[in-house]
């Protein structure tokens, strides 16, 4: 039987390059989530092959990659992935956000400030902010284009309305470059404000809903919100159990079944570096 | 009085058959013009070839808009259109539910359009929508319930808060009270009557139903099969009918 | 102490090993080898290829076999190793006509020229269990009807459409686009529709076209023709010029002849639903033209009101590696959403219970 023989990181460089074009384009338009012909991929749609193909595309044997997933470099999705690059492609790996080149990320951008150069890349399964009050694509789409977002603000006003608050704690929508409405991934609205004005690159893959999009660096991001209710970060009462660290976000532990909790850093490299900080 | 619309010679046919044709009207900033006729007339088709919804096969409407221009309407982009539709026009459709978001509240509905052209301060927006709903009489307690939990009545009321809150100065309507019962119907033609007047609106407003026309408009238009066979002010063409078909229309409503 | 969770990378190679072994099984008992799974399941074989876009049969007794009978499973599988193979270029269409049959009906008409050819098909059996199935598989050469089946099989439609009595079938005028080449854009031309529904998920076809049965979308329909056999596989290359034959592969194709439309003054013609697919699938190529005539309501003037129709609606949720990648994604962590989530209710719970609480004050 014929087996196949893979490629640097497995995409074949046809395939690299229409993603590439893809990226530009994004680059070119902050926010404006662009159309590709997604390939199928050996993981799951739904598990990161957006982030994957971005990832393949711009892979060079000079990077040194980091994956996380959750904040954390040990969970079984960042692991798997992390596997795949090392096997398709022998990359240097690391845990350490600050020596990484490329970063790969599902539903957290790091607590560690990023730097002009690295390259965030982010999971989406959803990229269409408008998708769930309008299904259609061909609506959603010209509402894109003729910059019609009053409904994005009418699902606010709802929140409002119902709750006294708005009620979107992930996935919160923002404003590009004062032009494009975007869906962040599902990160915790806590690291929208990193989005704005960061001087790394960062860009967006959704494999099964085929679009990628991008924030080029030193781009402003703004996070939708009222002027009489303003956008805010989620807080806890109480700093990391095992480093201290106050301003980052917290996973919660459930530790016996009597209610018992901890609650610990989300990203395990600041955590870690918080904790040697310390000693 | 300023002509407000201007249509000349529409037309829409679709293949060999005649939706309407040869229609052609001036409207004035404040009038109501009702255009009636059985289903089939093309009343309806021509409406909605009015408001751009539909793209007629002949003819052009041209418009004064609110920066003072005349244009015509086919030489606008989609863009333009589109913003026209939400800022100075209106729209009342037959069934609510096609000009509501059945999804969200009664509030949030009139406070889209506000929200659609800039407006950021909930607290303002939310007391913009209260007293358009409080106009529409739609009481505050309600503002916050979706359009499901409304009476067919309510949901008309709504649906012209929704279409108001920009100060459009056109109103399309097609069979605004139809599928109401009686005395729903007449309270909903008074508030609309009374809306009219007091925000000095135009208004096209298809209907099969005379006491419609006669409550609601100054001047009107008989259509048969797509074309119009009669026109002229409404207490004229209802007291003193030309065409046989008026004639026949006008007859055959039980006189109550 | 808490220790923070660690050993991802440990915890999956262990689990693959233990996949392995699951898959093998007891190990007394021999292993299946792929040519057991290609001659002896070839109609799961057949649907592997067929979802999985690529005929070959080998492969996909091979992803039959890895992934333990998960057909869905198997059909990633194929789709992964899909995309990494060279592309040539695209074959000349099939020549289905000239096609070598081992089956062929028409529910149209009682007799066609060339004949109504049974062939191989669970069609007329009892469904009862074959207890003596597993001692008495022996079965040789089946005797058949001295048939030469090189006899002239006109296409049932072509006989139709020679008297008017049915739409032509669509002409190409531009080169058809690839649905897996291009990003699908709403409005999709019929020949992605049809791409699409060829590589979608019989059972959601199949429930798609059952639901045009029962009034979701009627389209009156009538199975013209059904045909199951080989075909050549024709394809110029550029270096020659001309076409040469590089093989041939068992398809099965359906043409549904379906609800007329014309009026007193246009004169009405039947119209027209195509289903082709890999191998024998006889279900899936009948829901794929019932569900290609449904979404055709828009080029035939018909209201869209069922899900049948919708053209998004179905194309976007036909893929099953797609779908199933998704609805299983939900086992991946997501305990920072839910984090977030729960920061939330406890503060809406406490500002509103907080307030109960001094009220009763």
């Amino acid at each position: 039987m014929n087996a196949p023989v893979y490629n640097f990181a497995y995409l074949n460089e046809q395939t690299k390059r229409m993603i590439r074009r893809a990226i530009l384009k994004a680059v070119a338009i902050p926010g404006y989530q662009v159309p590709f012909a997604s390939r199928e991929m050996p993981m799951p749609y739904g598990w990161g092959t957006g982030g994957v193909q971005v990832t393949a595309a711009i892979l060079t044997p000079d990077d040194t990659l980091k994956v996380i997933d959750q904040g954390a470099d040990d969970t079984t999705n960042a692991v798997s992935i992390r596997k795949f690059f090392v096997k398709t492609s022998g990359v240097a790996t690391t845990e350490k956000t600050e020596d990484a080149t490329i970063i790969q990320t599902r539903h957290r951008i790091p607590e560690t400030p990023l730097t002009a150069g690295q390259i965030l890349v982010l999971q989406v399964p959803i990229p269409e902010p408008l998708r769930f009050l309008e299904p259609r694509e061909t609506e959603t789409r010209k509402m894109h284009a003729l910059e019609e977002y009053g409904v994005m603000h009418v699902k606010l006003y709802e929140d409002i309305a119902r709750y006294g608050q708005i009620a979107t704690t992930y996935a919160y929508p923002a404003k590009v470059a004062d032009r494009y409405v975007f869906d962040p991934s599902p990160i915790p609205k806590f690291d929208n404000p990193k989005l704005d004005n960061s001087p790394a690159l960062q860009l967006f893959g959704a494999g099964r809903e085929k679009r990628i999009y991008a924030v080029p660096p030193f781009t402003k991001v703004k996070s939708l919100d009222f002027e009489d209710h303003p956008f805010e970060v989620q807080t806890w009462d109480q700093p990391c159990s095992i480093c201290g660290a106050e301003g980052s976000f917290l996973d919660e532990i459930v530790t016996d079944d009597k209610g018992g909790r901890m609650f610990v850093c989300s990203d395990t490299d600041f955590c870690a570096k918080q904790q040697d900080a310390k000693l | 009085m300023k002509t407000l619309l201007s249509a000349r010679d529409i037309g829409k046919s679709y293949g060999n058959r005649v939706g309407c044709e040869n229609v052609s009207f001036d409207l004035h900033a404040g009038e109501v013009l009702a255009v009636v006729g059985e289903s089939g007339s093309g009343k309806t088709t021509l409406l909605r070839c009015l408001s751009g919804h539909l793209q007629s096969s002949s003819g052009e409407v041209t418009y004064a808009m609110r920066d003072g221009r005349t244009v015509n309407l086919a030489s606008l982009s989609e863009a333009e259109r589109r913003l026209l539709m939400r800022t100075d026009w209106g729209f009342v459709h037959q069934d609510a539910r096609e000009g509501l978001r059945m999804g969200v509240s009664g509030g949030a509905n009139v406070g889209e359009r506000l929200m659609a052209v800039g407006a950021r301060h909930y607290g303002n927006i939310r007391a913009v929508s209260e007293d358009w709903l409080a106009r529409v009489e739609i009481s505050k307690d309600r503002m916050d319930d979706s359009p499901w939990a409304y009476s067919g009545g309510m949901r008309q009321r709504l649906q012209i808060a929704r279409n108001l809150v920009t100060s459009p100065r056109l109103i399309f309507m097609d069979e605004p009270t139809g599928g109401l019962d009686v005395s729903v119907q007449a309270r909903l033609l008074d508030l609309i009557r009374g809306l009219v007047r007091k925000f000095n609106l135009a208004a096209i407003v298809v209907t099969h139903d005379l006491a419609v026309a006669r409550l609601l408009s100054s001047r009107m238009m008989v259509m048969q099969q797509g074309r119009v066979i009669e026109t002229g002010l409404t207490d004229q063409v209802l007291e003193d009918p030309q065409a046989p078909y008026t004639q026949l229309l006008v007859s055959s409503v039980l006189q109550v | 102490m808490y220790v923070a969770v660690k050993g991802g990378e440990q915890a999956i190679d262990a689990a693959h090993r233990l996949l392995a072994e699951e898959r093998r099984g007891d190990t007394s008992v021999p292993s299946l080898t792929l040519n057991q799974i290609a001659e002896q399941l070839t109609l799961a074989v057949d649907r592997v290829m067929n979802e999985g876009s690529l005929y070959d049969r080998e492969w996909a007794a091979l992803a039959v076999k890895q992934s333990r009978g998960d057909l869905i499973e198997a059909i990633f599988l194929i789709r992964a190793a899909r995309t990494t193979l060279a592309r040539f270029g695209y074959a000349d269409p099939l020549n289905t006509k000239s096609m070598r049959v081992k089956r062929r009906v028409s529910a149209a008409f009682k007799d066609i020229p060339g004949g109504q050819i049974l062939g191989p098909t669970f069609d007329y059996t009892h469904r009862l269990l074959d207890f003596d199935l597993p001692q008495q598989d022996k079965a040789g050469p089946a005797a058949t009807a001295p048939a030469n089946l090189n006899r002239d099989m006109p296409r049932v439609l072509e006989m139709l459409g020679a008297e008017g009595l049915i739409e032509q079938p669509s002409s190409a005028e531009e080169a058809p686009q690839d649905l897996t080449q291009d990003p699908l854009n709403f409005p999709a031309g019929r020949d992605l529709r049809l791409q699409n529904l060829a590589r979608g998920d019989e059972g959601f076809l199949l429930a798609l076209a059952y639901s045009t049965q029962r009034g979701y979308g009627r389209t009156h329909p009538f199975a013209g023709e059904i045909r199951l056999g080989m075909v050549e596989v024709s394809f110029t290359p550029e270096e020659l010029g001309f076409p040469i034959v590089i093989g041939e592969i068992m398809v099965t194709e359906c043409e549904m002849i379906n609800q007329f439309k014309g009026s007193m003054s246009i004169p009405p013609q039947f119209t027209r639903g195509y289903g082709l697919g890999f191998g024998q699938c006889e279900r899936k190529v009948m829901s794929m033209a019932l569900v290609d005539r449904a979404l055709r309501a828009g080029e035939l003037g018909e209201e869209r009101v069922a899900p049948a129709q919708d053209e998004e609606f179905v194309m976007s949720h036909s893929d099953n590696v797609q779908s199933t990648g998704f609805v299983e994604h939900l086992k991946l962590p997501h305990y920072v959403d839910f984090q977030s989530e729960l920061v939330m209710l406890r503060r809406m719970r406490a500002d509103i219970l907080g307030d109960t609480r001094e009220a009763a004050e």
